[in-house]
């Protein structure tokens, strides 16, 4: 049984919500952050992959690729301030971020 | 060689010299940030001479397109990147975070921006905006011992990135609807009008753009980043990326996305106002001379996103010479405030600055040049930057958004002059270090340009006359 292009991108979008909700809502730990902007990466790739297979067109797979490399890249590079971040605050609560506001 | 290739020389410079400069650090036994970030200038500099003689092409089987407006945004960026480069190695010295690695992270942000610049795919347009700013990231945090700099990091990787998730999901929408991610079969697609898929794809992108320029309603992480981050890192992220990524912003938008003016045009004058009275309102009240020229620069970004607003060639040129504008003025105010330091210890607020026009004239003059400038006063350059983005924005009947302009402008012009005035009539004793020759250079050098630019506007207007031309002719 086929499953319609509708479904994938329906799940997409649900992933890019509860992505953009998990880094606004959440007020405790900053790898929740992170774990959030995968899903968001993540509900791009599923659309990508999707769109792909409707278009019979390997752009989208290709682009997948990057986005999964960038994706790695990222979360490297995140983990590596955080990893900083930590050794100067003790803490890495999101409330405890607050040395600068205005 | 095969001259189709010519083009890709500035990024082929800006890659391999990273690479080079990275081995040359991690092999030698001793300290190498000079002769890296000395190494990393040059690059820049041979990188713009071969950008500036290359002739327009398309590569990688049209990925990126080079044109005059490219490399007009391409110097642009160099020149920033070099002057923050020139701008760290004292800095870096004096807060004992000299690192070789800072001017190779440098070198990669701006290759990064300038495939950005010159994408043609929106394939190439990711990797180049990721490139940016991953390495962007690392430098925000590269003070590494310092826990401002540090949260500054954290706060710009975190907003960063969900810049980046909503640019790509919109990218992912675009493509799906529209069926391509190369710019010019997208031109030719839009041109029969777009679904609600592909509206609210661009969207998606703008948003992740409208980030990255700090304009309102999504500068939250630009005070703190600003305020954060090393000086010369804050003097970069205010001019190099915001260029490259206001040239992205019309590229993309009168590009593939042109024949939708009337569909993205009220977005982006929503951005230009709220960015206008936001930076006109919020700086008002910081006592940290950094958060201060944080909102100046969301400010500015209006003005710059007023000519986009316009989607006419005039208002192209008229970005273009405000960008250029901005540059000089940003990098001038930036060297002044990489000037203030007292018994090796850097200070930031305003109220430092008192007494210091008798202490060091010329120092204060300068200062006060880039204040003038930035509140637009005549007959400094910045007032010719603001008249060029109003009179873009008049003819093509923005009315609304130029009278915004003007009358920001007056309410900014309050917390510029404040500046002044501490400065010139409040008493006090700064007792400034002694300041090194190379953040002199920056500072006298940009507050001459910053002078002398009514009496030869010429070359500048026409360059970037040409490469409106390039970009919409």
């Amino acid at each position: 049984m086929l499953i319609p292009l509708s479904h994938y991108l329906f799940v997409a979008g649900l992933l890019l919500v509860i992505g953009v909700f998990g880094i606004f809502m959440n007020r405790k730990n900053i790898i929740i952050i992170m774990m959030s902007i995968e899903l968001i990466l993540l509900a791009a790739n599923i659309n990508f992959i999707a769109f792909s297979g409707a278009l019979h067109d390997m752009v989208g797979q290709v682009f997948t690729m990057f986005v999964l490399t960038v994706a790695a890249a990222e979360s490297a590079i995140g983990l590596a301030i955080l990893v900083i971040y930590f050794r100067n605050r003790g803490s890495i609560e999101v409330e405890d971020v607050t040395l600068m506001k205005g | 060689m095969n001259p189709m290739y010519l083009p890709l020389i500035p990024g082929l410079i800006l890659g391999l010299g990273g690479m080079v400069l990275l081995l040359i650090g991690v092999l030698s036994k001793r300290d190498q940030t000079c002769t890296c970030t000395y190494g990393a200038v040059l690059a820049l500099g041979l990188a713009a001479a071969f950008c500036l003689a290359a002739p327009d092409g398309v590569l990688f089987a049209g990925l990126l397109k080079t044109s005059l407006f490219t490399r007009f945004a391409d110097t642009l960026v160099y020149l920033g990147a070099a002057a923050a480069l020139l701008l760290s190695l004292d800095y870096n010295r004096r807060e004992a975070m000299a690192r070789f690695e800072f001017p190779v992270l440098v070198l990669f942000a701006v290759l990064g921006m300038i495939v950005m610049i010159s994408a043609a795919d929106l394939m190439s347009l990711y990797i180049g905006f990721e490139l940016q700013s991953l390495t962007l990231y690392i430098l925000a945090a590269s003070a590494r011992d310092s826990l401002r700099s540090t949260e500054a990091g954290l706060k710009y990787f975190v907003l960063g990135s969900l810049a980046s998730g909503l640019l790509i999901y919109g990218i992912s929408l675009v493509y799906g609807f529209a069926g391509t991610t190369n710019f010019i079969s997208l031109a030719a697609i839009l041109a029969n009008g777009a679904g609600y898929g592909t509206i609210i794809g661009i969207v998606f992108v703008l948003v992740g753009l409208a980030f990255k320029v700090s304009a309102a309603p999504f500068h939250m992480w630009t005070p703190d980043v600003y305020e954060g981050s090393p000086t010369p890192v804050t003097a970069l992220f205010g001019t190099a990326p915001k260029i490259a990524t206001m040239a992205l912003l019309f590229s993309v938008m009168l590009g593939p996305f042109g024949h939708l003016l009337a569909q993205w045009r009220m977005i982006i004058e929503v951005l230009s106002i709220l960015s206008m009275a936001l930076g006109a309102l919020a700086a008002i009240g910081q006592k940290n001379i950094k958060r201060l020229l944080a909102y100046s620069s969301i400010g500015h970004m209006g003005y710059a996103l007023m000519g986009l607003a316009a989607g006419t060639m005039a208002g192209t040129q008229a970005t273009l010479v405000y960008l250029a504008i901005y540059l000089v003025m940003s990098f001038g105010a930036f060297a002044c405030v990489i000037a203030m330091r007292r018994k090796g210890q850097a200070v930031e607020t305003i109220a430092d600055l008192a007494g210091l026009s008798t202490e060091n004239p010329s120092f204060a003059l300068a200062l006060a040049i880039f204040m003038w400038a930035m509140a637009g006063i005549p007959p400094l350059s910045g007032f010719f930057g603001k008249l060029y983005v109003f009179s873009a924005a008049i003819n093509a009947g923005l009315t609304t958004l130029a009278v915004v302009g003007v009358v920001t402008s007056v309410i900014g012009a309050f917390y510029y002059l404040r500046v002044i005035k501490v400065m010139y009539f409040d008493a006090g004793t700064p007792g400034f270090d002694k300041t090194a020759s190379s953040v002199r250079f920056v500072m006298f050098a940009g507050a001459l340009v910053t002078c002398l630019f009514v009496f030869i506007p010429g070359p500048l207007i026409t360059a970037a006359d040409a490469a409106a031309k390039a970009l919409i002719g």
